[in-house]
């Protein structure tokens, strides 16, 4: 049963299997689990975003194209939501139509970028992705009567969903709206989760992958290489645009710089690549440690660039603010040695 | 020996059509000025503003030129090439507030010393990085483009966060130096003097590269390296100390670029290196990649129109070179000077 | 024979999962025109591309001049003295004629003598000195890419299929071309389909079959015995 729930696809190594039911346990019941609102956000922030990485897994790792527009499509969801919820008022029915109109925006806009670049050049694809999500974060900090500009758009989701919504206590711990919000975001992300495993284990799964492995022996078989690899262009923005819906309804607020931004863009290239790229459970484990690094690695280095004070350069270096270099060298480093990431360490894997 | 054999020339074949295919991505830049001018309607207005678009075309193709010739020689993408903006940039901009007092006197000879020297020892600084970044980030994933995306997005990474550590993480602003500041009047129209020299470095450094590209033994190589490689090994060349070498040029043009883009906003940021590769790629890609005069043409376009629609309809300047790529792809799929690959 | 300029021993070539050459060996006589002959696709290509460098030799030795080029890269190869005018020609199509010709001389300026003798030797590339190479025609291409190889005088030239698809007439240019080379003392080693071609100019011969050296000899033993020439490619070279 619950192989066929994943698709087949094992985790295939103990550690790695133990991680990630530890990850989904404590996933599962972080709310009663971990005590305060933060714990809770952090939980949910991580949740969606496995779902944003995993959909970006499927672009990079098994199809092997680079794109810079996955935090557009995030954002399209993202500010879908919100912009529903602002014109239709509060109400589950403008989350829906908010994430469909969201998720449909960004496959019409991936399948035209996927058909235009792909077609020439698959090099193209990362300059054009580039390009275009630029112009889009510009146009919506322009565009501030509609989008709210750098301020970005707060809104209302239904009462449900929200701390206001008391429904009294479950095993000692108060259980509200939020809870349930949390929930929703909760097995939301793990139903999405579990469909992106099936997709790269399906037939088409694996024609994305022997397209990634030699793109002119696909095309000679007779696979369509334009065509599947817009097809996981498309199913990618797609999936990070649910991811953004998600998002928007648990921070009830949406702003360029929570969604579009160029930096988190780089956050999900670094989970997946230090996580493992083309092993969907690299997604939740490069998710899940970094999120932990954004939060810890900064207080270790703050204290150790403490320590060293009278040191020159080195308390510069080590500075919390600084973690992204860290993880950068790590990022690189990964690139080179571990191509598979930590999932593919721990199957033990030949590093290629 | 038996006779020549007759062979009729080919080259009255060439018909009208195809000479004008080739020649008219030039003549798209003079359809676009004129354009402007029509959709403006004051002269003035259109003077400033070609001025400043040339400025920032001349600009953008100083850093754009090294990438794609890059891209031509070795089939190398490198997303880094921003991180030798933002470097030469901080480098520049160190040496002219450390020179605070050439720069405040109105000499326009110290002025220029001043500028000089930035300019120098930004370009010595990026150009001696571009060597290690090539070395260490780019040398292990030759011919694969999908690590060669990564690997340089986590060099940009780590540069732009040692810029941070070096420079502190605030952007820095800066005054121009005395004699650059202000503008001079002509018909009217008001062209600032830093412009006017932007244009003017840009242009000399346009024709110096052309010289180089066609009348030197290296430019020889480097043109017929783009096109096809093992041949030029087969001669007996070592390209991959060309590519070195264009490779390095290219990181010290970017930090030349570097420079003089925040000369003209008179701000830098460490993610400004970042913020231009976009318009970097736009234009490589327009241009058609591994060609430098295409290059050189889609910046100024691109330059020019974000000018022209930033005075007309602000809020599309930006969204106007995704509509200007669009366009030309349209037209020319592989871009306007399409660089001709032996397979 | 007893100095050869080229010798292989044993080499082997793979290309990606397909072994190709499986242990040639022959010589190449200074001076000599030394033909490499077969039929197509049992890897006289490969032979070309392997001793240039532009393939990795497995095993085996590739000795030029009593040295072993198997660790020197391609563009070693070609200063050592080798010239290589590979069978898709490799011409610089956004080139002119000229800037061909002096990316051909490698180690310095083109020698005005020796583009006068070119230039003889194949008028048109005179015609179309300053006009872009990717413009000629398919026989001054081919015309080009061999004079570009002799642009700087080199010890031996591995020249893959010059004549295919060329008129009668521009053949014998070619094959004239060759003929001074050889008079110059340097060695050459052509792979050629043209039977004509091959018996006229050929000192000596080796045939290929199958990755391997199947016979070697006077090219005139084998040009004068149709029963040989059936026996190692399957057809009579006449027919061709």
């Amino acid at each position: 049963m619950i192989v066929r729930l994943i698709s087949g696809d094992t985790p295939r190594s103990p550690v790695l299997t133990a991680l990630l039911l530890l990850i989904l346990i404590c996933l599962a019941g972080a709310p009663f689990i971990f005590e305060g609102v933060r714990a809770l956000d952090t939980a949910a922030r991580i949740c969606i975003f496995i779902v944003l990485v995993a959909g970006y897994d499927l672009l990079l790792g098994y199809t092997g194209i680079v794109s810079f527009a996955h935090t557009m499509f995030f954002g399209m969801g993202a500010y879908g939501v919100a912009l529903a919820s602002t014109h239709m008022g509060r109400g589950f029915d403008a989350l829906l139509v908010g994430s469909v109109l969201g998720a449909l925006a960004a496959i019409v806009l991936a399948l035209l970028i996927g058909l235009f670049s792909l077609r020439v050049r698959a090099i193209f694809f990362a300059m054009i992705t580039l390009a275009v999500a630029s112009a889009v974060a510009v146009l919506v900090s322009q565009f501030s009567d509609i989008t709210g500009g750098e301020d970005g758009l707060t809104y209302k989701i239904p009462r449900v969903l929200t701390s206001a919504n008391r429904m009294g206590e479950v095993m000692g711990v108060k259980f509200t709206g939020k809870t349930l919000n949390y929930y929703l975001i909760f097995f939301s992300s793990l139903v999405l989760f579990l469909l992106l495993l099936r997709i790269v284990n399906s037939p088409f799964g694996r024609v994305l992958q022997a397209i990634r492995e030699n793109d002119f022996r696909a095309e000679a078989i007779g696979y369509r290489v334009v065509w599947y690899r817009t097809a996981a262009t498309c199913m990618s923005a797609a999936t990070a645009a649910l991811a953004g819906s998600l998002f928007a309804i648990w921070l009830r607020y949406v702003g360029p710089d929570t969604t579009l931004s160029f930096e988190i863009m780089l956050d999900i290239l670094l989970m997946v690549v230090i996580g493992g790229m083309g092993t969907m459970y690299g997604a939740v484990l490069g998710t899940v440690l970094f999120v932990l690094a954004q939060t810890y690695l900064q207080n270790l280095m703050g204290a150790a660039s403490h320590a060293t004070e009278g040191l020159p350069l080195i308390p510069d270096l080590l500075d919390p603010d600084r973690w992204l270099m860290w993880l950068g060298i790590l990022f690189v480093l990964s690139v080179y040695f571990f191509p598979t990431g930590i999932v593919g360490r721990l199957r033990g894997q030949q590093s290629t | 020996m038996t006779a020549a054999p007759d062979h009729r020339p080919t080259f009255a074949d060439v018909s009208l059509g195809e000479r004008l295919g080739k020649a008219m991505p030039f003549l798209l830049i003079p359809i676009l000025v004129v354009l402007g001018f029509f959709a403006i309607g004051a002269p003035s207005s259109w003077l400033t503003l070609t001025v400043s678009g040339l400025a920032m075309g001349m600009m953008i193709f100083i850093m754009a030129s090294g990438l794609t010739l890059v891209f031509g020689l070795m089939d190398v993408i490198n997303f880094g090439h921003g991180a030798f903006v933002s470097v030469g940039a901080f480098i520049g901009i160190s040496v002219l507030i450390a020179l605070g007092d050439w720069t405040g006197a109105t000499s326009l000879l110290l002025n220029m010393s001043a500028v000089f020297l930035a300019v120098a020892a930004a370009m010595t600084v990026t150009g001696a990085l571009g060597w290690v970044f090539e070395r260490v980030i780019v040398k292990p994933v030759y011919g694969a483009h999908l690590k060669q995306i990564l690997v340089t997005v986590g060099g940009l990474i780590v540069i732009e966060q040692l810029i941070h550590v070096i420079w502190g993480p605030d952007e820095i602003f800066i005054n121009r130096p005395e004699m650059l500041k202000g503008a001079i009047t002509f018909a009217g129209a008001a062209m600032e003097k830093y412009r006017l020299l932007a244009v003017g470095i840009g242009a000399v450094l346009f024709i110096a590269m052309r010289m180089i590209l066609r009348r030197t033994k290296i430019g020889l190589i480097v043109r017929a390296g783009v096109e096809n490689g093992p041949m030029v090994e087969a001669l007996g060349y070592r390209l991959r100390v060309v590519f070195i070498g264009v490779f390095v040029a290219g990181s010290a043009l970017a930090g030349l670029g570097g420079v003089m883009w925040g000369l003209y906003q008179e701000v830098i940021t460490a993610g400004m290196g970042e913020r231009m590769m976009v318009l970097v790629f736009i234009v490589a890609i327009i241009g058609g990649l591994g060609s430098v005069e295409g290059a050189f043409i889609g910046a100024l376009l691109v330059g020019l129109l974000q000018n022209y629609v930033a005075f007309l309809e602000p809020k599309l300047a930006l969204v106007s070179n995704i509509a200007l790529m669009t366009a030309i792809l349209m037209w020319r799929p592989q871009g306007m000077l399409p660089v001709v690959k032996a397979k | 024979m007893s100095d050869p300029i080229l010798t292989l021993k044993a080499v082997h070539t793979d290309i990606a999962q397909y072994h190709i050459l499986q242990g040639v060996d022959f010589e190449v006589p200074r001076g000599e025109v030394t033909m490499l002959l077969g039929r197509n696709g049992v890897g006289k290509t490969t032979t070309l591309k392997t001793i240039m460098g532009q393939w990795t030799a497995k095993s085996g030795e590739i000795l030029y001049d009593g040295q072993d080029l198997k660790r020197l890269p391609v563009s070693a190869r070609a200063r050592a003295g080798i010239g290589f005018v590979p069978e898709d020609m490799g011409i610089f199509s956004d080139l002119t004629v000229e800037e061909n010709m002096v990316l051909g001389a490698t180690s310095g300026p083109l020698d005005p003598q020796r583009k006068e003798w070119l230039l003889a030797a194949f008028p048109a590339l005179g015609t179309f000195w300053n006009s872009e190479a990717g413009n000629l025609s398919g026989g001054q291409k081919q015309m080009l890419s061999i004079a570009r190889a002799m642009a700087e005088d080199r010890e031996l030239y591995l020249i893959d299929e010059p004549t295919k698809g060329l008129a009668p007439a521009i053949i014998a240019t070619m094959a004239n071309a060759l003929r001074e080379l050889k008079a110059q003392g340097r060695s050459i080693l052509l792979v050629e389909q043209n039977f004509l071609v091959a018996k006229a100019l050929g000192d000596s011969a080796v045939v290929m079959d199958d990755g391997r050296v199947i016979w070697t000899g006077a090219m005139a033993e084998l040009a004068s015995n149709k029963d040989l020439q059936e026996n190692l490619m399957g057809l009579s070279m006449e027919a061709h």
